[in-house]
């Protein structure tokens, strides 16, 4: 155990993932443009973004898929464009789409797959862990579109990776799939695994990710945790009351001075409301912005 | 999940993963019932059809053209599970994911060939049995009991599977997708058959410009080369040569085999779409 840790303090403090100023352009299309980020170890973080936004082109190319036109990269410490073996020993990658071993069964996936690596997790633990247990003996080909995606997901986390890519996990899922899907997703980070996720739910980026970046037309528009992306926790707050004259509403930055100021006297508000803009409001409003 | 955090242990050694490979290669091969069909199926059917209608023996050597068919059969066959089902199965692994995926694994390029060296040779060996079969039960073949036949029929064996194998990955390549594919792969095939004296008995009997061309590429030479092993020498005068030309043959091929390897280093690619 002491090797371990002396092993594990050589990524003390480093960022999982830092990128900074990537480019990619396939014929005209400015897929990604100058996109800078930066995720933690151990960190769950979101790459937030409409179809067409570049998180596919953005992730493939940290893990070394695609080759990027400018900018620097550095996931686990290592160029993804000339890492090697020892490096992919370390990821987990789920790809958006993947129709392979139809012919086999979810078990031997599994397996097979947990013998490329030096450190693999238990077979059993991983199929438990994503909800395949019952479906280990069926033939991948059999599975809904659910089963595979989590079937997608053990092959990524089989391998015990420090790091592990998510695109797009949960497209085409049912609310409640969706929820334990969310779940072993929580696990892992719990567990210590650094997640990289994209989606363009809004829903699924605001449950699970400590930090998110929006990505529109292959730009960052904006970072940070979900509760103040895009100036959400400082924006103009919405007061709203009803009286003689009929409903009111007004936008300001000192909403408890506002209330205070209307109630003078101990005058009663009827219908009293507070609000902010939601994170869909800010999000539509930041991917609105470059349409 | 936790993950467990032990010292970096050694990567697995690229030949274990390739037998692993190789593996999963043949359950998935052999649970594909239409590729079974198709590709592995198809010569020992063409077999059984050719060899029952043209069943005549050849002048007074005592041999028919049922067993003509078979020696040729064979080195179609192998053809079929080597240049065929490569050009075919890489092809799908590049459309399904399977290359993509391997690639985002620690599990070297190496490997993924050695896998499917495995899935060839046990594939070839199978059809070589399944057509030999065919031959003694059907058309009264029997098998060579001189060794130096064995050594004619291994090299020739090796040989063939190896260029094939490499003209089957690269002519992946050109196939744009998995549906393409068995097109692509079959024209070249058949056409081959056909000038290069397997579904032609015998080879003398085509025009010679059809056999010079033939004479190009490896399967007019791989039959020939297993005629030599499987029909006695007397049918020798039914080559356009007038001789079993080893040389030449372990020559062609050879040369095949090197030319199928620049062509796979220069064309072979992971996916269908740009990286
Ligand atoms: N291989 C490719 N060839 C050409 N254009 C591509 C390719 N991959 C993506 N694009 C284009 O780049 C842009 C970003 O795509 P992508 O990264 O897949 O976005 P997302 O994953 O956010 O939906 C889109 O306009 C898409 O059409
Ligand atoms: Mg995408």
């Amino acid at each position: 155990m002491t090797r371990a840790c002396a092993w594990r303090s050589t990524l003390g403090g480093m960022n999982a993932i830092e990128a900074r100023g990537l480019g990619k352009t396939y014929r005209d299309v400015h897929a990604v443009r100058d996109v800078d980020l930066t995720v933690r170890q151990g960190e769950i973080f979101a790459l937030l973004g409409p179809n067409g936004a570049g998180k596919t082109t953005t992730v493939e190319i940290l893990e070394g898929h695609r080759d990027r036109d400018s900018g620097d990269a550095r996931v686990l410490g290592e160029d993804p464009g000339k890492a090697g073996r020892a490096w992919r020993s370390r990821l987990g990658i789920v790809l958006q789409t993947a129709t392979d071993a139809a012919q086999l069964t979810v078990a031997e996936t599994v397996r097979h797959v947990a013998r490329y690596y030096p450190n693999p997790r238990e077979v059993d633990d991983v199929l438990d862990a994503c909800g395949l247990t019952e479906k280990a003996g069926s033939r991948v080909r059999q599975l809904s579109g659910g089963q595979r995606r989590r079937l997608d997901v053990a092959l990524g986390i089989v391998g015990n990776p420090e790091l592990i890519f998510l695109d797009e996990p949960t497209t085409g899922f049912d609310p409640e799939a969706r929820r334990q899907f969310w779940v072993l997703i929580e696990n892992l980070a719990r567990g210590g695994t650094t997640i990289l996720l994209t989606t363009h739910y809004l829903d699924e980026a605001e449950a699970l990710a400590g930090r998110v970046a929006v990505i529109a037309h292959g730009e960052i528009v904006a970072e940070g945790p979900p509760a103040t992306l895009g100036g959400r926790a400082t924006a103009e707050a919405t007061v709203g009351w009803t009286d003689e004259n009929g409903r009111h509403t007004k936008h300001t930055a000192t909403p408890t001075a506002l209330i205070n100021q209307l109630s003078a006297g101990g005058r009663e508000l009827a219908e009293l409301t507070v609000s902010r803009p939601t994170l869909e409001d800010i999000y539509l409003d930041l991917i609105g912005d470059r349409q | 999940m936790t993950r467990t955090l032990t010292r970096p242990a050694p990567l697995p050694s690229p030949l274990r993963l390739g037998l692993a490979r190789g593996g999963i290669e043949l359950k998935q091969f052999f649970r594909q019932k239409e590729h079974v069909v198709f590709t592995f199926s198809m010569p020992a059917f063409l077999l059984v059809l050719l060899g029952s209608i043209f069943n005549d023996a050849f002048g007074n050597s005592g041999v028919t053209a049922g067993q003509v068919f078979t020696a040729s059969m064979v080195g179609a066959g192998i053809v079929a599970t080597s240049f065929v089902s490569m050009g075919i199965g890489v092809a799908v692994d590049r459309e399904d994911g399977t290359l993509k995926r391997l690639r985002g694994t620690p599990m070297p390029a190496v490997s993924y060939f050695l896998g499917k060296i495995v899935l060839v040779a046990v594939s070839s060996v199978a059809e070589v049995i399944l057509l030999l079969g065919v031959g003694m039960l059907l058309f009264d073949l029997s098998l060579p009991t001189e060794l130096g036949r064995w050594l004619t029929f291994t090299w020739v064996f090796v040989l063939a599977v190896i260029s094939c194998s490499l003209l089957g990955i690269a002519i992946s390549a050109l196939a744009r997708s998995s549906q393409s594919a068995p097109a692509v792969t079959n024209i070249p095939y058949l056409g081959l058959q056909f000038i290069s004296g397997v579904f032609i008995n015998p080879i003398t009997a085509l025009p010679a410009a059809m056999v010079t061309v033939a004479s190009f590429f490896p399967v007019k030479w791989i039959s020939q080369g297993f005629r030599s092993v499987f029909l006695p020498d007397s049918m020798v005068v039914q080559e356009m040569a007038g001789s079993w030309e080893h040389g030449m043959t372990a020559l062609v091929l050879t040369a095949w085999c090197v030319a199928g390897l620049a062509l796979c280093l220069a064309t072979f690619r992971w996916t269908n779409s740009r990286s």
